[in-house]
């Protein structure tokens, strides 16, 4: 016997079955595989964080190349010296405090909480890094990042990532030519928390001035270039309390 | 014996060229611009439509006599979006890196005139075994049109291709840029996929009359 898919019975029938059929598959492989996506991107943040030290896999002028994976957390613990959580005046160790998400942090000092700000401190080859986790807007969705200072206030590497800028022109934030121009550059301008700018037609297009706070723009990416330079300047100045108290006078 | 028959090929050639989705049937044209700028980009989305426009078309075209027609476009589009939060998820947990790189395709998959279209248009109407070959030779087609434009874009705009330096460096001046070539900065903005896409419907139309409708 035919089915009679016009009635509406059969319609909200259906509908309802495929829902049902739908979410359980989605909830099935959801939390199936959430552990594992989970410890992705937790090493992840390791990586990201040791990229932005200096601590990477980078050979010549190509590509982004992070620690493998399997070896990161081995070399997250011999770099990285002290993970703070600077809460307020109270600054606390926490060999946690890289999972803190940002985004919650950001909500809860809007609704007048205090806010955890995660700070990261490295050591390599005798030299201290400061490196900061930082969370702005791009064009289409969240950019975020890590900058890594020493206790002159000078960039000493830098990593960004976006969920979702465009392909080739916004996304490039994330290429080397980018990301390296940042080192070298001073985050003061003069005693000021300046952060860095992402300037159009700075006539510096080789980076060679590192003390302008600017670095050269992406063609193409204007508003993610801004978002770039704003989540630097608004980040570092969550930070300047503590950063003063490590800066060389 | 052929593999496949000459009804069945024609399913996959003919998006190829005379039945393009991009440049005869005009879909999928929003992603064609969107994400051109570069090659690798071009081909990621490729491979990322082909596989869920062909699976896309096989899970339709099984429902095809069960679907009510009140509701056909609510489960058309939620097939794809399952399809694609099943491929989101399984690569975030077994290829993270791959998943990273896709991430930004994911809801331009979902968005695709073509997908909806070629479920619409072929299969709501025919077996899975046809909605297969329709599903993978529009892919195809539609692949071949993104990586020719993202091809010229990337080349003539950022002077790279798949990344790679191939005209020298812009600012060191070396390679073709000594003799005062310089990267064409209207390529890798959208508007500049259009002109490209016209180009391409300029030559196929003079090459092939029949492709001409009349006034």
């Amino acid at each position: 016997m035919a089915i009679n898919t016009d009635k509406n019975s059969y319609t909200v029938i259906f509908a309802a079955v495929m829902v049902v059929i739908v979410g359980t598959v989605l909830a099935f492989l959801a939390s199936s595989l959430s552990d594992k996506i989970k410890e992705n991107e937790r090493l992840e943040k390791q990586q990201n964080i040791l990229y932005a030290m200096g601590i990477n896999e980078n050979e010549g002028e190509g590509s982004v190349s992070f620690i493998p994976t399997d070896k990161v957390a081995g070399e997250f613990t011999k770099y990285i010296k002290a993970q703070l959580i600077i809460e307020g005046d109270k600054i606390t160790k926490d060999d946690q405090a890289y999972l803190i998400d940002l985004k919650k942090q950001a909500t809860a000092a809007k609704n007048g909480e205090t806010r955890k700000l995660p700070l990261f401190v490295g050591n390599k080859d005798g030299a201290d890094f400061y490196i900061i986790p930082m969370r702005g807007k791009g064009l289409w969705d969240a950019i975020w990042g890590f900058v890594a200072l020493d206790d002159d206030m000078v960039v000493q590497g830098v990593y960004f990532d976006h969920a979702a800028e465009t392909p080739g022109l916004g996304a490039n934030i994330k290429q080397r030519y980018f990301m390296d121009d940042f080192t070298g550059e001073s985050i003061l301008s003069g005693t000021q928390y300046e952060g860095i700018a992402v300037a159009k037609g700075n006539n510096d297009p080789l980076n060679e001035i590192k003390d302008d706070n600017e670095v050269d723009a992406l063609a193409g990416a204007t508003i993610t270039g801004n978002g770039v330079s704003d989540m630097i300047r608004e980040s570092v100045n969550l930070y300047k309390d503590y950063l003063e108290t490590i800066r060389v006078k | 014996m052929a593999l496949l028959s000459k009804k069945d090929a024609n399913l996959i050639l003919d998006p190829l060229a005379d039945n393009n989705p991009i440049t005869i049937q005009v879909l999928g044209i929003c992603s064609a611009l969107a994400i051109t700028a570069e090659l690798k980009a071009s081909v990621v989305m490729a491979i990322s439509v082909l596989f869920v426009l062909g699976i896309g078309n096989v899970v339709i075209s099984l429902m095809r006599n069960i679907i009510p027609s009140k509701i056909r476009i609510i489960v058309q589009l939620i097939v794809v979006a399952t399809l694609v939060i099943i491929v989101d998820q399984v690569l975030k947990a077994f290829a993270y890196e791959l998943s990273k790189t896709l991430s930004v395709f994911v809801g331009l998959i979902i968005t695709n005139c073509i997908i909806m279209g070629r479920f619409e248009a072929f299969a709501l109407a025919n077996g899975p075994w046809k909605s297969f070959l329709d599903g993978i030779g529009n892919s195809l087609g539609y692949g071949v049109i993104l990586i020719i434009v993202g091809f010229f874009r990337e080349l003539l705009g950022s002077g790279t291709l798949f990344g790679y330096p191939v005209l020298g460096n812009p600012i060191t001046k070396t390679g073709l840029y000594a003799t005062g070539y310089e990267n064409n900065g209207f390529m890798i903005i959208p508007p500049a996929a259009l002109i490209v896409v016209g180009i391409i419907i300029w030559i196929q139309r003079s090459r092939n009359k029949a492709l001409i409708e009349d006034n």
